[in-house]
């Protein structure tokens, strides 16, 4: 049994050796395919980050009035931190966003000036507040309204600014679905790619299989030697795919620190390094492996 | 040890108009350890009755027992363990074009499950016997027709079949290796294998005087113990 396994291993690297020519131009096409999958998984986790980004952008500001003390701003915080629909709460008492504007506009006289000449903080305190989602500004906002003292509160900054969270919600959610549709068309145009050429490869060895067959081979003693080839073949195109991400990404790691450099590319890598490689595993070799089995299988009727 | 019960083959291509009748109601019996010659005309359906033997076929109708087994109802995931006990030279040899050899006639063994030292032991002798050393490491299409068909022997007899199903083997010999090829199956045949030979050589059917059954047009014509070539 050992020995067979050893022989089934050893044969499908012989094989490999002996149809080089052909397994190269297979690798190039799983390489493409895991190269493409690999695509679209980066490019799933970039717009991922921006959305996440631009959704960070998006809040809510209650303004209270000058009278209205901390402590009570401070309890209504609590309350407000505790509703399931909030990502983050903030409280900027006046002073902060006095001291936020005259940091912004110290350079332009006219509005220091006027600042000056109103003497007393014209700034009111506010709670600043992300919701998870669009509709979890309607309920904050609703709870605001109900449970909240009306004489306290100055202003809520939403209804001016709801179409706008509105409508990036709505472009978020399309681009993500529009890019999870994309990538899985491209996926399935690369894997079936693959898939082809893999079973291409092996309907010109029908006659040998069914040999094979004749001369008393069991199947799996067929299909063994092209399985193991098959899984060789993937990882060839890993590793070039590997190779040529590594390389990709380090060029434009460089490019991008230099516009952002709070962003590195090479640690979005290396924090994802798993999954990609699962992925082109999975893709990558799982192509070699099924799609043998799958063109194997007609001649093994004999 | 086989039995054919009226057995009929059709060959039907892709156009429904063109069928081939290759077999008609054959019944045909081989002994354990008999030695039948099989001949007919191009075409009366020779290889046609070998490959149903095989497997590698189904009839159209009738029945083929295999030691009393029914071939047709044996799953083909299963056939290997019949095969195994069957030897075939192949009148088209059908060698394994990336294999040497060495490694087509081992490849038999390999199967089986035999060990590396058991295999090597084996085929230098096999080899030996076919006169094949100095070929052994050269691929199908570096050797003559007459090697290629001397490599499809040695890989048919190399595990030792109770069975051996011999399509035309010495069709591309010279007589000295016909005449090698001939006294290895009697040999083979005296340790009590059973060999079923088709054939086109006159000379061959009647130096042998074993049992000859004729074929014409898909039908046995003559079945005669020590018989004669005639068509
Ligand atoms: N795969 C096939 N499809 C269709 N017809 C076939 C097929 N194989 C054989 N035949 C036909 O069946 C008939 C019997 O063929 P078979 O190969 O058994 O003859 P044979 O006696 O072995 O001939 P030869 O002496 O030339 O080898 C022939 O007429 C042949 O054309
Ligand atoms: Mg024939």
């Amino acid at each position: 049994m050992l020995a067979s396994f050893k022989r089934v291993i050893k044969s499908g690297f012989l094989s490999f050796k002996r149809n080089f020519s052909l397994n190269i131009s297979t690798i190039f096409v799983v390489f493409l395919a895991v190269s493409l999958v690999s695509f679209i998984f980066f490019l799933n986790l970039f717009s991922r980050i921006l959305i996440s980004d631009i959704e960070k952008r998006v809040d809510i500001s209650v303004y209270f009035k000058e009278d209205a003390p901390s402590e009570k701003i401070l309890s209504i915080k609590d309350e407000i931190s505790k509703l399931e629909d909030v990502e983050k709460i903030e409280y900027v008492s006046a002073d902060e966003t006095m001291e936020k504007f005259i940091e912004k506009y110290k350079n332009d006289e006219t509005i220091m000036e006027s600042l000056k000449e109103i003497e007393k903080n014209p700034f009111y305190p506010s709670l600043n507040i992300n919701a998870k989602t669009a509709q979890g500004y309607e309920n904050i906002v609703n709870y605001l309204n109900k449970s909240v003292p009306q004489e306290l509160i100055a202003k809520i900054d939403y209804f001016e600014r709801k179409p706008v969270i509105d409508k990036i919600f709505s472009i978020t959610s399309t681009v993500n679905k529009g890019g999870l549709v994309f990538g899985i068309l491209f996926s399935i145009i690369a894997i079936l790619a693959g898939f082809n050429t893999i079973k291409i490869a092996i309907e010109n060895l029908k006659q040998e299989i069914e040999t094979m067959r004749l001369v008393g081979a069991s199947n799996w003693f067929i299909r063994g030697p092209f399985l193991v080839q098959g899984i060789i073949i993937g990882f060839f195109a890993i590793l070039l795919s590997l190779i040529m991400i590594f390389i990709l990404f380090g060029y434009f790691d460089g490019k991008i620190k230099s516009i952002e450099p709070s962003f590195s590319l090479m640690s979005l890598l290396f924090d994802n390094f798993g999954k990609l490689i699962l992925l082109q595993l999975i893709v990558g070799v799982g192509l070699g492996i099924i799609a043998s089995s799958f063109a194997i299988r007609k001649y093994l009727k004999v | 040890m086989i039995n054919l019960n009226n057995v009929t083959k059709i060959y039907s291509s892709r156009f429904k108009n063109n069928e081939k009748i290759a077999l008609k109601g054959v019944s045909f019996n081989v002994n354990q350890s008999e030695f039948v010659s099989l001949v007919g005309k191009s075409g009366s359906g020779k290889t046609t009755l070998l490959r149903l033997i095989l497997g590698e076929e189904k009839p159209t109708e009738g029945k083929i027992y295999f030691e009393g087994t029914d071939l047709t109802k044996i799953k083909p995931a299963h056939l290997y363990k019949v095969r195994r006990r069957i030897g075939t030279v192949f009148q088209d040899y059908k060698l394994f074009p990336t294999k040497t050899t060495r490694e087509n006639i081992a490849y038999v063994m390999e199967v089986m499950g035999a060990s590396d030292e058991e295999i090597n032991r084996d085929v230098e002798q096999i080899l030996d016997i076919v006169g094949l050393k100095d070929r052994a490491d050269s691929f199908p299409d570096e050797l003559s027709g007459g090697e290629r068909q001397r490599v499809a022997v040695a890989r048919a007899l190399i595990h030792r079949p109770d069975i051996i199903l011999a399509d035309e083997p010495t069709g591309n010999l010279d007589p000295y290796n016909t005449l090698e090829i001939v006294k290895l199956l009697l040999k083979i045949h005296e340790m009590g294998k059973t060999i079923i030979l088709a054939t086109h050589n006159k000379e061959l059917v009647n130096y042998l005087r074993k049992r000859v059954v004729t074929l014409e047009d898909g039908r046995i014509i003559r079945d005669e113990e020590k018989g004669r070539f005639i068509l």
